[in-house]
């Protein structure tokens, strides 16, 4: 997973329809930068920011984000 | 006459937009998710008058909880959409406008939050947005009426968009694509103390120290103003009326009339807690020893809610309340239920799924004490000494996660991650925070009062016909047997049903020990929600839901009253 307050590029979704509409309408989709805030303990949620706005997410979501190296 | 919706994402403003639309007030905040009903008002338009109706925020017309379901059903009913949208997250608010347009329902949309979006670098060509769109576009600041004149005056040039067709999810990302590198442009800004500050309270190395000095922070201060009001303002204000409750006492003579209006005489003197008159404990309860901690809580609230802390301290809280089978958002409903229970259950419907929305009902009802009956604990309880006090707190709140525990085994369903968008921080302005808090009060008066007068006069009443001596002797076995509590404790929870603040007064004159009033006054939290709750819950769970929900709250209150006994008691 990304380190805190680093940037990555989304490169897909790994998930169903639901879930890829979901993140959708936050704002979380292919080819977006996205920046990792906050990673809470305990397997707990995640904060990332995309488009300068924060966005908390379950970790099972987030670990079907999959990004890489932002070009 | 026509059916005027506002449609948008959460916490865009249109409760702001509604309240300056129709002039009537509706709760409106900074988090996503505080409109859960619609509100309907009025506007004339020249010589006609139209109805507008203020939707819940939803993210697309496939609703995925109770709160959106709503807002698509007033979407269907809609004669015209005014589309409200963040002007600073301008893409991801276009996918709900353009399944909108696709509808092919005349639209108008108000580009709201205009000057934040100017603050944080976001310029947007309005022309351009127009022609790509074909619908009219208004920039406004609903917060502080700037550009709804406008928007009223161009209502009337509301169209279908005819160049927009259905398409699919990708697609529309595509249009949305296309419109954003068409008609924005956004300068690079550099982190700014609000950035740095909104970071530190989400991370959770300083966020969790953060937090708690918070909420004592906040729990001080309500217990500061509601403590001021009494000994500055409502105190005095009572010590001036007693010569004429007295005058009046003496005047009626003995007698129903005297029992009804003034109550029982302590040492020929008129005690407002115990008499249980209707001109002096039932007005001295609901505004000496209530309504200055609802003022007190309801201000601290509101600043709150406007700040946009509450969705921070979700996330905070996350990783714990998944173990009671709801996720962080949980907090928020818990947190207006501490004001009063009955919008606390109400808040549940922005959680997804029915397990989520029934532990946190339930939750609510046996574990959250609401602001009116705390106030009575701690002008009671608390004259004993504040040690008491947090023995009553520390118990409700060890109920709520061992309830949250068991509940999350016991309920059948999903519990979905959390996913909750994290508004900016705003500086809470005075004005809306002293018209939300008025409107709270307002409705706390309404709501408490009948139900306080009829609480007085149903004792009355069940004194004087010896129903109560009948009750306590049936209940005797489990008040006397299990709970260790004189068996006329009966009548207090009976017409805790009514009005808790008024069951937690009609305990000082048994003449417990302190102990056993704070197994008491527990148990008048756990046993059952007050009516207007049990009203709520009713609708928002349906009849089995409510059946069980009342099942586990009557195992919760036997079982907390003899573990209390056994340890308070020692017996």
């Amino acid at each position: 997973m990304l380190e805190i307050g680093k940037r990555a590029v989304i490169l897909r979704l790994e998930g169903g329809c639901l879930f890829q509409k979901k993140m959708g309408s936050m704002g979380i989709r292919e080819q977006k930068t996205i920046r990792l805030v906050a990673k809470h303990p305990f397997h707990g949620p995640v904060v990332v920011e995309v488009d300068g706005r924060a966005v908390t997410l379950g970790r099972r979501m987030a670990e079907h984000i999959i990004t890489g190296d932002p070009e | 006459m026509k059916k005027i919706v506002l449609m948008g994402n959460p916490n865009v403003g249109k409760s702001v937009f509604f309240s300056r639309l129709t002039g009537s007030n509706v709760i409106a905040s900074n988090y996503p998710g505080t409109t859960v009903d619609f509100s309907k008002g009025r506007m004339c338009l020249g010589t006609e008058g139209h109805e507008i109706i203020d939707a819940p925020g939803t993210y697309s017309l496939d609703p995925s909880n109770k709160a959106e379901e709503v807002a698509r059903d007033m979407f269907n009913q809609a004669d015209l959409i005014i589309n409200v949208i963040d002007a600073t997250n301008l893409e991801r608010n276009l996918y709900l406008t353009l399944q909108i347009l696709e509808q092919k329902k005349p639209v108008i949309l108000a580009l709201n939050m205009w000057d934040e979006a100017a603050h944080t670098g976001i310029s947007i060509d309005l022309e351009k947005l127009e022609h790509d769109l074909k619908i009219p576009i208004v920039p406004t600041v609903a917060l502080s009426g700037e550009g709804i004149f406008n928007l009223i005056c161009r209502i009337d040039e509301a169209c279908p968009a005819e160049a927009i067709t259905p398409m699919s999810e990708d697609d529309r990302w595509i249009k949305i694509g296309e419109i954003i590198r068409d008609v924005q442009h956004v300068t690079h800004r550099h982190h700014t103390l609000r950035d740095w500050i909104s970071e530190a309270t989400i991370r959770p190395l300083t966020g969790f120290p953060i937090a708690l000095a918070v909420i004592f922070s906040a729990l001080w201060l309500v217990s500061f103003i509601g403590e001021f009001l009494i000994t500055y303002i409502f105190d005095p204000l009572f010590e001036l009326y007693t010569p004429f409750a007295m005058d009046l006492s003496t005047w009626l003579g003995p007698g129903f009339l005297q029992a009804l209006l003034i109550g029982n005489l302590i040492d020929g003197q008129i005690d407002y807690v115990q008499s249980m008159g209707l001109l002096t404990t039932g007005i001295y309860v609901p505004f000496a020893m209530v309504l200055p901690y609802i003022v007190a809580f309801y201000s601290v609230l509101a600043i709150f809610e406007d700040s946009g802390y509450l969705p921070r301290l979700a996330t905070l809280t996350d990783t714990i309340f998944h173990r009671f089978g709801m996720h962080g958002f949980g907090i928020i409903p818990v947190f207006l239920g501490l004001g009063c229970n009955v919008p606390g259950v109400l808040a549940t419907r922005s959680l997804e799924t029915k397990k989520q929305r029934f532990i946190a009902a339930t939750l609510i009802a046996i574990s959250v004490p609401c602001m009116a009956k705390n106030a009575m604990v701690f002008g009671i309880l608390g004259s004993y000494g504040m040690g008491y006090v947090v023995l009553v707190f520390a118990t409700l709140f060890i109920v709520f996660v061992a309830s949250g525990l068991i509940l999350n085994r016991l309920i059948k369903g999903d519990s979905p991650e959390i996913c909750l968008e994290i508004p900016p921080y705003r500086k809470p302005d005075t004005v809306t925070v002293i018209k939300k808090t008025w409107m709270r009060i307002r409705w706390f008066l309404a709501e408490a009062i009948p139900f306080l007068f009829l609480g007085v006069l149903l004792i009355n009443i069940l004194y004087t016909v010896g129903i109560v001596d009948w009750l306590g002797t049936i209940f005797a076995p489990v008040m006397q047997g299990l709970f260790g509590l004189p068996k006329e404790a009966t009548t207090a929870l009976l017409i805790g049903f009514l009005r808790k603040d008024l069951a937690v007064g009609m305990l000082l004159p048994l003449g417990m020990s302190p102990m056993q009033l704070v197994i008491a006054t527990t148990l008048l939290t756990v046993y059952f929600p007050c009516v207007g709750t049990f009203a709520v819950m009713f609708k928002e769970l349906g009849v089995r839901g409510m059946i069980m929900a009342t099942g586990f709250m009557a195992v919760t209150a036997l079982v907390v009253g003899t573990i209390m006994r056994i340890v308070l008691l020692g017996i």
